[in-house]
């Protein structure tokens, strides 16, 4: 028996397994099916090299795998220089990994053109918890926090599938008619909700606003909070003192006294939490829509106080560590930033090199994908737990430049979409084949154990870094494969830095110690509270930002009257690559379908269950018509977990917000016929 | 080549946003160098939110447009407490009341609109203001007088029933004074509601504590006293708050020769007969007579600062279709469009729900599927829902109840296991059906956990328990379990 966590989402359920067998856990279908995981019939098991451009791929052995990437890369580096060769990483990855990729890219590599998934998910909150408080950590309070809520309010989240064990610590709330769900889907979790608020999509900001209006022309801000603890609340209240929530009503469709009754609820509560999900943040003007919450909650005080807060939900298993230890284009570990010379100082003396030759921020993911293969954009790229050719918006575009490079690797676990693609495969271990840490959603830091063996053929990722580091040149001994040897670096590279690891080993881990960073020594025990005594900023002091609201990028009209929203259904996790190749959940939902409201859909001509076609102006994503007449009838929802024709991210808008660089996942216009 | 120089004459809400969209497309002043002129005393101020000053909720400085700063830091020179009090045309000058005067290559008027004081005995003082005893609902000054007036237990009249006035009352009734409400018309805002709507707003205000004298006209005004009607009875009062609605201020326009009848009349770029004299806000008349609603002011002010900076030469005003919102205690009512068509109309379709005992009224008119207009009082969700419709022009829904009353129906009760089909999912986290939970419960003769353990159902959310817990208990039943 191992006790270890799940390999899916941020909320890193505890799970027991019993050989490939979870054999107990308070999970949902995800986890209790994962062991099909281990066993997927097309798992790799050995890499696979293509020997020329629109030849097949054929299996080879590792020396000769990782011989033929080092030569193809000393190529690209001889003649393109660093900025010839990227790297693109994931969410999923652990901390370890997530580490030496990044170390990888910098110094064994030079190169500046390194980003990751994580830029399409947690981006924007990041960029709005930094502002606002000086420090990003998902959930600045543990979990357990909301057992004792009396009011939550949810903004674009949509726990009861994406991670339905959390809707335990939900009871409370909604017992008492405390939980507020925002989102323009009657989804499982707003079905869950005494007031639901149904905002048409890409107006969230203008709802933080009329609901800012309501708190504070309702007499419902604590302006004696407001005075101690923070700074800006007169400029962002001239903003929202033009949103009255009738208009703010008008823009959203949420009906003003609903603003009011949900403002109501947060103030009145005793312990109060407003939390977003990537409803509210994957937008071309994501930050400013997270600061906006951020800005609501700050003048109702709930940022700093026990048993009360904002927080975002982060996404992927390890979204919160994989966006602190630098395989972010402007980042280096300990959640510092490159373009900050004492942060420069500190990493490089950990790492033995020079400050200088440290590379300079690189390009986002989006841009960084977009470039490639082209005149000036990379030649080379590097993929590790990562699936763009599904999962990166305007998909279409996104496979056409991976299809143009002169060399791709990908480093995974089975053949996903982007593998396939791929000039070299790398066949990886997984989960519970292999040791390692994540940072969960509240920034608690869980060892995952190693429950079976690998096959045979499969390598840790550290120990492809590794190869690869040696075979262009570094010292073995600046790449470990050991992941506690690795951490312990990591540990030491973080130290100072505001998401400080230092103080956390894997012998705390394992002696089952529940550690919440930052930690700054061994002694620490962790924070699992941030910002009682004061905010991360270094007056102490939380930060309301103005803003106001723009509307999405692209809106409805015309040929393209309709807008598309996209997200996850319970059954699978991101691009499908893992869940797709799970029987039960393969059954459960087999393939790509648009929700659509009974009215829009009969004015396409379309009925449930009728093959339609969903088109915007990049392109066109087919499913099947799910008719649910609790969305919006402006609306249609695609999952994004399918591949070929029915990926969802074939008509999503690559429009980036100017500071997180998140693309519009969440709002374009389209329309929709009979396929 | 040097900034045109602007002078906006006013410096009320849309002045002072047309400032700010000037800056904002023209932030380092290179195209336009703006000066503002206003007449009271102080910054431009949201005088949509007096209502919350007097509330209580509100301090003055809650409701400034611009702190003290902004100016300076916008680059925007700002003159205050000096009205603007001539115009020479020719010589493109205006002058101040302090006797200093402007040169300008545009003006733009923005004087807003004042109060007006219908023509009852003692409700003037003879020189335009109100009388000792009497205030309008304005500005600023207008709303710190009616606080120090209108203590609790006070008598108040409130003379007219439009949007402000049933507001005001409401407000002030809520505030503690004893407040009634004298309307001359047959029923309430009657401008924008038909009967029906009227009378069930009159009930409102009569639940909420407000007395009402409607189908009632003053006929003098007596300080100390109060407002005597026309069939003869006094309505006593310590104050009288006039709200019998705005007039556009024109009188600068006017003397310059820019014909002001119910407004200074613009074209769709906002000139005045003079090209190089624009209007907006409440004294302008751009298509429509200015309806004192901020929205329209707002989207002139976008395209005038387009036009005036160059950034959007091409700008053009096009006047929407105003919605009328009332809110004030309990009291939520939209009103747009066509709302006076009755269910009999030959020229739309019609229908309505009235339940006055309730205060809830909804009426909508269509035009084949497009909502031309509609009321709806007591009913917000459907008032949200009919406005966005309305505002993009979408095609109505197929539910008409739906449409009328929103999410005010009672909601459907979820059904509980035994009436779910055998293919219904009783535990979405795990995908376990009703029939396969049944076959488990046979099976394993189980108890909630056995359940759990064979289908996983319970291990997730954890919210199928109760009807997990009802399935189990047919173990006791006899045959016949359906699946």
């Amino acid at each position: 028996m191992t006790a270890t966590h799940c390999p899916y989402c941020a909320l890193q359920c505890r799970m027991t397994m019993d050989g490939p067998r979870v054999s107990a856990g308070e999970l949902c279908q995800k986890g209790w099916t994962a062991g099909a995981l281990l066993g997927a019939p097309d798992r790799l098991r050995e890499p696979l090299v293509r020997d020329r451009r629109g030849g097949p791929l054929r299996p080879a052995s590792w020396d000769e795998a990782l011989d033929l990437v080092a030569a193809r890369l000393r190529r690209v580096l001889a003649g393109h220089g660093p900025g010839g060769v990227a790297v693109f990483g994931g969410g999923g990855l652990t901390n370890e990994k997530a580490y030496l990729l990044g170390k990888f890219a910098r110094v064994a590599l030079g190169t500046p053109n390194i980003d990751y998934n994580g830029r399409f998910c947690m981006s924007s909150a990041a960029a709005a918890a930094q502002r606002a408080f000086g420090l990003d950590r998902g959930l600045p309070f543990p979990l357990a926090d909301l057992d004792e809520a009396d009011a939550i309010m949810l903004v674009g989240a949509n726990v009861a599938e994406t991670m339905p064990p959390l809707v335990r610590r939900l009871r409370r709330a909604r017992d008492r008619g405390g939980l507020v769900v925002a989102d323009p889907r009657r989804t499982a979790t707003a079905g869950l909700a005494s007031l639901h608020l149904a905002p048409r999509p890409g107006t969230d900001l203008a709802l933080a606003l009329g609901m800012l209006h309501a708190a504070v022309a309702g007499g419902l801000v604590r302006r004696d909070d407001l005075e101690r603890r923070t700074e800006g609340f007169a400029a962002a209240w001239r903003i929202a003192a033009r949103w009255r929530p009738e208009e703010a009503e008008r823009v959203t469709g949420v009906a003003a006294a609903d603003q009011r009754a949900a403002v109501g609820l947060l103030a009145g509560a005793r312990r109060a939490y407003l939390l977003t999900g990537r409803g509210a943040e994957q937008h071309a003007t994501g930050s400013d829509t997270v600061s906006a919450w951020i800005n609501l909650a700050l003048a109702l005080g709930l940022p700093g106080r026990e048993g009360s807060g904002y927080g975002s939900l982060t996404g992927q298993g390890n979204g919160q560590g994989g966006r602190e230890h630098g395989q972010k284009a402007d980042q280096l570990p300990g959640y510092r930033r490159l373009d900050d010379p004492a942060a420069r100082r500190h990493v490089a003396a950990v790492w033995g090199v020079a400050p200088e030759d440290l590379p300079a921020p690189g390009p986002s993911a989006y841009e960084l994908l977009d470039s490639l293969g082209t005149e000036t954009g990379p030649r080379a790229l590097l993929v590790f737990g990562s699936n763009p050719a599904v999962s990166a918006p305007r998909a279409g575009r996104v496979s056409r430049r991976l299809a143009a490079l002169d060399l791709l690797v990908v480093a995974d676990i089975v053949p996903s979409e982007t593998a396939l693609m791929a000039d070299v495969v790398l066949p990886v271990t997984q989960w519970a084949e292999e040791e390692g840490t994540l940072t969960n959603l509240e920034g608690r830091v869980l060892l995952r154990r190693r429950a079976v063996a690998p096959p045979p053929g499969a390598r840790g990722d550290l120990s492809v870094l590794r190869g690869l580091a040696v075979r262009l040149g570094r010292p073995a001994a600046e790449f470990p494969d050991d992941p506690e040897e690795v951490f312990a670096e990591l540990a030491r590279a973080s130290a100072g830095g505001l998401a400080d690891y230092s103080g956390i080993g894997y012998d705390r881990l394992r002696a089952g110690e529940e550690i919440h960073w930052p930690c700054p020594g061994p002694g620490h025990p962790g924070t699992p509270r941030a910002f009682l005594d004061r905010f991360a900023h270094p007056d102490g002091r939380a930060r309301f930002v103005p803003v106001d609201h723009r509307g999405p990028a692209e809106r409805p009209g015309g040929d393209f009257p309709l807008i598309a929203t996209t997200g996850r259904v319970l059954a699978h996790y991101q691009s499908g690559a893992q869940t797709r190749r799970v029987p039960e959940l393969a059954a459960a939902e087999p393939g790509a379908r648009v929700e659509v409201h009974p009215d829009t859909a009969r004015r396409a001509g379309l009925a449930d269950g009728d093959r339609a076609r969903v088109v915007s102006r990049r392109g066109t994503a087919e499913a099947v018509v799910r008719c649910t007449p609790g969305i919006r009838r402006d609306t249609v929802f695609l999952p994004f977990h399918f591949p070929g024709a029915e990926r969802a991210n074939l008509v999503t808008n690559p429009a980036l917000d100017p500071v997180s660089r998140m693309p519009e996942f969440k709002a374009c216009a389209v329309r929709l016929e009979p396929a | 080549m040097s900034p045109r120089r602007v002078v906006v004459a006013g410096y009320g809400m849309a002045a002072a946003r047309l400032a700010e969209l000037v800056r904002a497309a023209d932030p380092a002043g290179e195209r336009v160098a703006l000066t503002v002129v206003g007449a009271e005393p102080r910054p431009a101020y949201n005088r949509v939110l007096l209502s919350g000053v007097l509330a209580g909720t509100l301090t003055p400085a809650d409701i400034a447009l611009h702190d003290r700063g902004w100016a300076e830091r916008n680059r925007v020179g700002v003159r205050l407490g000096v009205p603007v009090t001539g115009l020479d045309r020719r010589g493109r000058r205006v002058r101040l009341a302090d006797g200093t005067s402007l040169g300008y290559d545009d003006l733009v008027l923005a004087t807003g609109g004042r109060p007006w004081l219908p023509p009852v005995e003692g409700l003037s003082d003879g020189r335009g203001g109100p009388a000792e005893g009497v205030a309008t609902l304005r500005d600023l000054a207008d709303c710190l007088r009616i606080r120090e007036l209108a203590r609790p237990g006070a008598p108040v009249a409130v003379l007219g029933g439009g949007v402000l006035g049933v507001e005001t009352a409401l407000g002030l009734a809520a505030a503690g004074a004893r407040v009634t409400l004298i309307h001359p018309a047959a029923h309430l805002m009657e401008r924008h509601l038909d009967r029906t709507a009227g009378m069930i707003l009159a009930r409102l205000c009569r639940a909420a504590g407000v007395r009402t004298a409607i189908g009632a006209a003053a006929v003098r005004h007596d300080p100390g006293e109060g407002v005597k009607l026309d069939d003869g009875s006094v309505v006593p009062a310590a104050l009288t708050v006039v709200t019998a609605g705005t007039r556009p201020e024109t009188a600068l326009a006017a003397r310059a020769g820019l014909a002001a009848d119910g407004g200074i009349a613009v074209d769709d770029r906002l000139r005045t007969a003079d090209p190089r004299v624009r209007a907006l806000g409440d004294c302008a008349r751009a298509g429509t007579p200015p309806q004192g609603l901020l929205r329209p002011a707002w989207e002139q002010a976008a395209v005038l600062a387009g036009l005036l900076t160059g950034t959007a030469p091409d700008a053009r005003y096009h006047a929407g279709a105003p919605v009328t919102r009332l809110r004030a205690g309990g009291v939520d009512l939209t009103a747009f469009g066509e709302t006076r068509l009755e269910t009999d109309s030959a020229d739309a379709e019609v229908i309505s729900y009235a339940d006055p005992a309730r205060g809830m009224y909804a009426k909508v008119a269509l035009d084949g599927d497009r909502v031309i207009g509609a009321i709806a009082l007591g009913l917000p969700d459907a008032a949200a829902a009919l406005v966005q419709l309305h505002d993009d022009g979408a095609p109505t829904p197929a539910d008409r109840p739906g449409l009328l009353l929103g999410r005010a129906l009672p909601p459907a009760a979820g059904p509980g296991p035994d009436s779910l089909p055998g293919t219904a999912l009783v535990c979405r986290c795990n995908s376990v059906t009703k029939a396969a939970l049944l076959r488990a419960v046979r099976e394993t003769g189980g108890d909630v956990a056995a359940l759990a353990r064979a289908t996983r159902a319970t291990t997730g959310c954890g919210d199928c328990l109760p009807a997990v817990r009802r399935l189990a208990a047919r173990r006791h039943e006899t045959e016949g379990t359906p699946a």
